[in-house]
């Protein structure tokens, strides 16, 4: 077991934890965008961060990859750590702001306006689907490619990936598209991320073979248009 | 090759080699670097071997070509030893009569180098302000040894720093000299190179280990790392030997940026002449020791060369950090414990072996020992390589070394540290130089790249363009860097572009402090520098831009026009220089600009010969 301070309470969780997994564990909230429990930790959206540290060397740091260490002192509610999560929440709303997650997260932080100018993007980057098409779906159908403002999510070259089973996997994990995926224009349908999906199924029983979790079917709303 | 089974071979193989050489004989050094090469260096080198040739002086002057020696402003230059004169800007014509007035022993006063405030000639390299005013341990090597003769090296000293470290047979010696040096990583962040090493080496036994050399070294406008690289690559491969006798460790990688292709032409032949004289491989000089370095090319993306990006691009994939830690030093390549160094820590380990702790730790200030090598560019009068001690003024490298601006205007700041580095404004020019003053003001040492800026350089625009350079270059992985810089960028353009208000100010602030606190790696963690920096010391010139759409500097677009003034004499060099037709007016009488159609691109303020033209 390993002894740390969260908030000021001593606390002690099993070997191996990280500090996420720790105040989570008792019952502090700590927000996130780019953590599921059963995908390997990322630590892509910064919003898990959590000041480490004392005096000087107190530093933020994202809790969902920081390892619970002995004799931590974690504050995940100091002011600091508040100013960075509204401001990241703000850049999220100036990027992102059709997404209900990012919009309930960000009325739960009382961030009511962002000051930036307004864009309306797909896509977080926040990998949840690269992780979850590689480590749970076993395919790595899709991929990060590309770096800074360019960098986006799709399958190599572009074409439909030979591996992908079209399971769906990837839009059911999808922080930021909850909305959209129920859209019924073939070109808006989906986000970046499963853009090279081809309709997962043209009737309801083939649908049942491919694990699809979507409730509707992106696909079968699309094909009932057309 | 001759292949050396013991210390003793390796001695008796030195001492033969310093014993055979003729120091008497004149030598005609060029410097030829890709900058040397770049400004002629090699057809100056052809001429001096045909001439030689064809006067039959093989045997009275000798030539060795070597890698850059440090002063740009000069190049292609030539020095000539024993003497020590120093041709700059040698041309084909001159370089004849330079090999003929060597063979004689004379000097050509007429090509020598004029000293710009006095007049008066200097002939000898070490007489130049550029020269004189540094402690040059690592680039006085660039000097003397030619980078593709391992003899050459072998002949100043090299490799036997190896074999002193070889012969005392205890790996912890190494480490204790380098502990005591107090040497600092050249990258940047200045963590004790000892300390890394101890790490390393206490790392589990019987765990694989690799000592990585960075050499991706990306900053606009530094080139010391390509510099030491071309010019003396045997030194870095000396250092990692050392290092891994030290540390245990088996494996070696040279991570070099394929942009960098005469480094890593010279490091590849480095490397085989090392392995054929049995200094790399299998039981080193038969001492049982083994290492073996292996060549990974950069390609060519600025975050490589944090050290979790540089270790996924090494072991293949997406070149990408990862949040620390674990530290490289726990789980590196392959998750085995590896060591990063930068390319100038390298090449000093051979210094510190060889002349002991002690006497290397007596360079510099205290917690900041030896010398860094700068690269002075920008406004200013002498650009080059530096090399100074560490605890130097800015003053000192600016005016003395660099001799002042390079035009009229006054120098108005430095910038330290490439892209995450900051702007220093000249009233704190006594500033030292070392790691801790330096991110005390803000800024930081970096890899040591110095930009120096006068009054015609707008702040905003600085700032500006190394956010662009910074929102390019991140990764993109963590969402506070990736949408940071490139916010921090958009609020900057509105700014130079006059649409900024007081409040873009604040938001800028802080939106720079969260992306200082929250990004993933090294690069996001600086990456607000310039504009904190620029922030802290002109805020002056920001508001300029937001309250009066003014730009003190001239240089942003949308807030400057160009008029022409009374000087103007009538010449039409303006009207013909100008791209767009915008400038009017009858010869022998003053010009007007039409603001409708001008595009302020400064065309015509270049051809003036008369300040007639004014940007306000």
């Amino acid at each position: 077991m390993i002894n740390l301070v969260i908030n000021g309470l001593n606390v002690s969780v099993e070997d191996g934890s990280t500090v996420l997994e720790a105040a989570r564990f008792l019952g502090f909230s700590i927000p996130t965008l780019c953590h599921v429990d059963g995908l390997s930790p990322y630590g892509a959206c910064r919003l898990c961060v959590v000041e480490i540290g004392e005096g000087p060397r107190a530093k933020l740091v994202s809790s969902c990859t920081y390892p619970a260490e002995e004799g931590l002192k974690v504050r995940t509610a100091s002011a600091r750590v508040i100013r960075a999560r509204k401001m990241i929440l703000e850049l999220l709303l100036a990027s992102c702001p059709q997404s209900k997650t990012i919009q309930d997260l960000a009325a739960a932080h009382d961030v009511r306006q962002q000051r930036f100018k307004q864009e309306y993007e797909d896509c977080i980057l926040c990998g949840l689907c690269v992780r979850m098409c590689e480590e749970q779906m076993m395919a790595k159908a899709i991929g990060f490619r590309g770096r800074g403002e360019k960098r986006s999510i799709g399958t190599p070259f572009d074409i439909k990936s030979d591996v992908c089973r079209l399971c769906g996997a990837c839009m059911y994990i999808c922080p930021a598209c909850q909305l959209r995926c129920t859209y019924n224009e073939p070109e808006k349908a989906i986000c970046g991320a499963c853009a090279n999906l081809a309709p997962p199924c043209v009737e309801k029983d083939q649908f049942d073979d491919m694990m699809c979790y979507m409730d509707p079917c992106v696909a079968c709303e699309i094909q009932k248009d057309k | 090759m001759l292949k050396l089974k013991s210390l003793d071979d390796f001695r008796t193989l030195q001492d033969r080699l310093r014993t055979g050489r003729d120091s008497d004989i004149p030598t005609i050094v060029i410097p030829a670097g890709t900058c040397g090469q770049a400004s002629g260096a090699s057809d100056i080198i052809r001429v001096a071997k045909r001439e030689i040739l064809a006067k039959e002086l093989t045997g009275k002057v000798k030539l060795r070509i070597t890698g850059c020696h440090g002063f740009c402003q000069i190049e292609p230059s030539v020095l000539i030893e024993p003497a020590r004169t120093v041709y700059p800007n040698v041309g084909l014509k001159e370089m004849a009569r330079i090999v003929e007035a060597v063979a004689k022993g004379e000097v050509l006063t007429d090509l020598l180098l004029k000293d710009p405030q006095t007049g008066e000639q200097i002939e000898k390299q070490d007489d130049l302000p550029f020269f004189s005013k540094q402690v040059r341990t690592l680039l006085d090597r660039n000097e003397k040894v030619d980078p593709i003769r391992v003899y050459n090296y072998l002949e100043h000293g090299g490799y036997s720093s190896l074999v002193k470290a070889l012969d005392k047979r205890n790996p912890a010696w190494v480490i204790e000299q380098v502990k005591a040096s107090g040497l600092r990583g050249r990258g940047g962040a200045g963590f004790p190179t000892g300390l890394k090493w101890e790490m390393l080496a206490k790392q589990p036994n019987g765990r694989e280990k690799f000592l990585v050399c960075n050499a991706d070294e990306g900053d606009p406008g530094a080139y010391m790392d390509r510099s030491v690289l071309e010019g003396n690559p045997h030194s870095i491969i000396e250092g990692m030997l050392i290092g891994a006798y030290g540390t245990g460790s088996k494996h070696g990688v040279i991570y070099v940026r394929n942009e960098y292709p005469l480094a890593i032409k010279h490091l590849i032949i480095a490397l085989r002449q090392a392995s054929e004289l049995s200094l790399l491989g299998e039981n080193i000089l038969g001492t049982g020791f083994s290492f073996d370095i292996q060549i990974v090319r950069g390609a060519g993306a600025f975050v490589c060369g944090e050290e979790t990006a540089l270790i996924r691009s090494i072991e293949g994939k997406m070149g990408e950090p990862r949040q620390r830690p674990p530290f490289p030093i726990q789980k590196g390549i392959d998750g085995k414990p590896t060591a990063i160094n930068n390319v100038e820590t390298w090449a000093n380990i051979p210094v510190i072996i060889d002349s002991e702790a002690e006497a290397f730790a007596k360079t510099g200030t205290k917690n900041n020992s030896g010398t860094k090598i700068f690269s002075l560019v920008g406004k200013i009068r002498n650009t080059g390589l530096v090399e100074v001690p560490m605890g130097i003024t800015i003053e000192e490298i600016v005016y003395d070394i660099g001799g002042g601006p390079s035009g009229k205007a006054k120098i108005k700041a430095v910038q330290t540290g490439g892209p995450s580095g900051g702007c220093i404004p000249a009233d704190k020019f006594d500033l030292a130089v070392d790691y801790d003053s330096l991110t005390e003001a803000g800024s930081i040492m970096g890899s040591g790249g110095m930009i120096v800026m006068d009054e015609n350089t707008c702040m905003v625009d600085v700032a500006k363009y190394f956010m662009n350079f910074l929102k390019d270059e991140s990764c993109g992985k963590c969402f506070t860097c990736r949408k940071g810089t490139q916010r921090m960028y958009e609020i900057l353009d509105d700014i130079s572009a006059g649409k900024g208000t007081p409040e873009h100010l604040d938001l800028l602030e802080e939106l720079a402090v969260v992306v200082r606190d929250t990004t993933m790696c090294g690069l996001g963690q600086t990456a607000p520098n310039p504009v904190l920096s620029t922030l802290r010391y002109f805020r002056d010139e920001y508001l300029e831009h937001i309250e009066n759409k003014r730009c003190p500097a001239g240089v942003c677009r949308e807030l400057i026009h160009y008029s022409i003034n009374e000087n103007c004499v009538g010449c039409q060099a303006c009207v013909k220089a100008c791209p767009e037709g915008a400038i009017t007016g009858e010869k022998k009488q003053p010009h007007t600009i039409d603001a409708d159609k001008c595009i302020k691109c400064g065309a015509c303020r270049s051809v003036c010969k008369f300040e007639a033209v004014d940007v306000t």
